[in-house]
């Protein structure tokens, strides 16, 4: 049924869009210019699914990153304070609000002279492998405290790797299945 | 019994269904899910060449072997990969990649002629890869005029999470993750889009770039 009324909708708005070229083009015949908009939006792995409501999200994903915070902010912070009350700082030395403020803009830092990694340890943020525990180290950072070893239930998945090995060489990602 | 089974099949069913929730971006928000235009993941990192940068986009997640089988870029969905290299999260340049029928044609790294969630095509084609079909051997490469390599196909989904025990800790029907998770992940593919650009071609002077992934349909 939703499918349906978006098929209707997609459709009218291509009549649309013909109709309005159409009579635009009687004069003279420009080149069809074709345009793309309205569709799916990630950088970092998890912020939309984690930090944006049910209702917020088709919002957020259809929103510029330069205007993320402005817009949702708020709503980032509050979701933080909810999923975990006892926040004080975490292993980065973030405050809540540092590290909502980090995450609402959902783009993702790509060192181009050094190592690519989402944390090893050592480099914070500077790109994402295809092996990277990326939910551990997010849970860490949400739950785990200053030291990084609060709420020890909740601060791993235990799932540490893929289920396929990665290939050394171009295209990286396995076969599939 | 056999009406015991069933129950049981509907209550598993229920199960399943109200756990595939979260996950890295794989169907996260109404509009998108279990369409095309859905993106499950992006990764951004150095590969066997330390002067490129391999940038992933990954859609269509959780495809079975069958559904894999079957499963197609579509000609009305963009994949745009947006490149910010002076830091201010706004894209500099764009590397799109669009669906022929046969073959998916890349566009940049190019300066768009317009910023935001309205695209267009920019500049001439700078690589074509034919779609590497389920159940190749080898993944079929190309590389571009401009040296960027490019491949298009399905894949492994190289995520991994315990989706269905986060959901119930979520819903606070737990308090933990389990001592051993289960990958909700495991044996399923996305449709993937992989490029590897040289460095020189992304702009930077900072040693650094801001990467993020757009999916958009044709007006």
């Amino acid at each position: 049924m939703k499918k349906t009324f978006i098929n209707i909708f997609l459709v009218s708005s291509v009549l649309l869009v013909t109709v309005a070229s159409c009579k635009k083009d009687t004069a003279t015949t420009p080149a069809t210019v074709v345009y793309y908009e309205g569709g799916d939006q990630m950088a970092r792995p998890a912020i939309n699914t984690v930090f944006v409501d049910a209702a917020a999200k088709d919002s957020f994903n259809n929103t510029i990153p330069t205007m993320m915070s402005g817009r949702f902010l708020n709503k980032f912070k509050a979701r933080l304070a909810a999923l975990n009350p006892g926040y004080t700082t975490n292993a980065l030395g973030q405050t809540a609000d540092v590290l909502s403020g980090l995450l609402v803009t959902d783009v993702l830092n790509v060192s181009t002279t050094g190592t690519t990694t989402f944390f090893d340890g050592t480099n914070v943020l500077t790109g994402r492998t295809l092996a990277d525990d990326v939910i551990d180290v997010e849970l860490i950072l949400l739950f785990g405290g200053p030291d990084g070893k609060g709420n020890p239930g909740l601060t791993s998945d235990h799932v540490n790797a893929n289920d396929k090995a990665f290939s050394a060489t171009f295209p990286y990602l396995a076969s599939p299945w | 019994m056999k009406k015991t089974k069933i129950i049981v099949v509907a209550a598993v069913a229920v199960v399943l269904g109200g756990s595939i929730l979260w996950a890295a971006d794989h169907i996260d928000a109404p509009a998108v899910t279990n369409q095309t235009t859905d993106i499950t993941d992006v990764y951004a990192f150095k590969g066997a060449d330390a002067n490129s940068r391999v940038f992933v986009a990954n859609t269509q997640g959780l495809l079975d072997p069958t559904k894999s089988a079957t499963a197609k870029f579509d000609a009305n969905t963009l994949v745009e990969f947006n490149i910010d290299n002076n830091n201010d999260n706004v894209e500099d340049l764009v590397i799109q990649a669009v669906y022929d029928g046969t073959n998916i044609k890349f566009y940049g790294p190019v300066k768009p002629s317009a910023t935001g969630t309205k695209s267009k095509l920019e500049g001439p084609v700078t690589a074509t890869v034919a779609v590497t079909p389920y159940g190749a051997a080898t993944p079929t490469v190309a590389t571009g005029t401009n040296g960027m390599k490019v491949f298009a196909g399905p894949r492994d989904d190289p995520f991994f999470f315990d989706l269905t025990q986060y959901k119930h800790v979520i819903a606070g029907d737990t308090t933990a993750f389990r001592a051993k998770g289960t990958d909700t992940f495991a044996g399923t593919n996305v449709m993937s889009i992989v490029v590897e650009v040289p460095v020189a071609l992304l702009g930077t002077s900072s040693g650094k770039v801001n990467l993020w992934v757009e999916t958009k349909k044709k007006l």
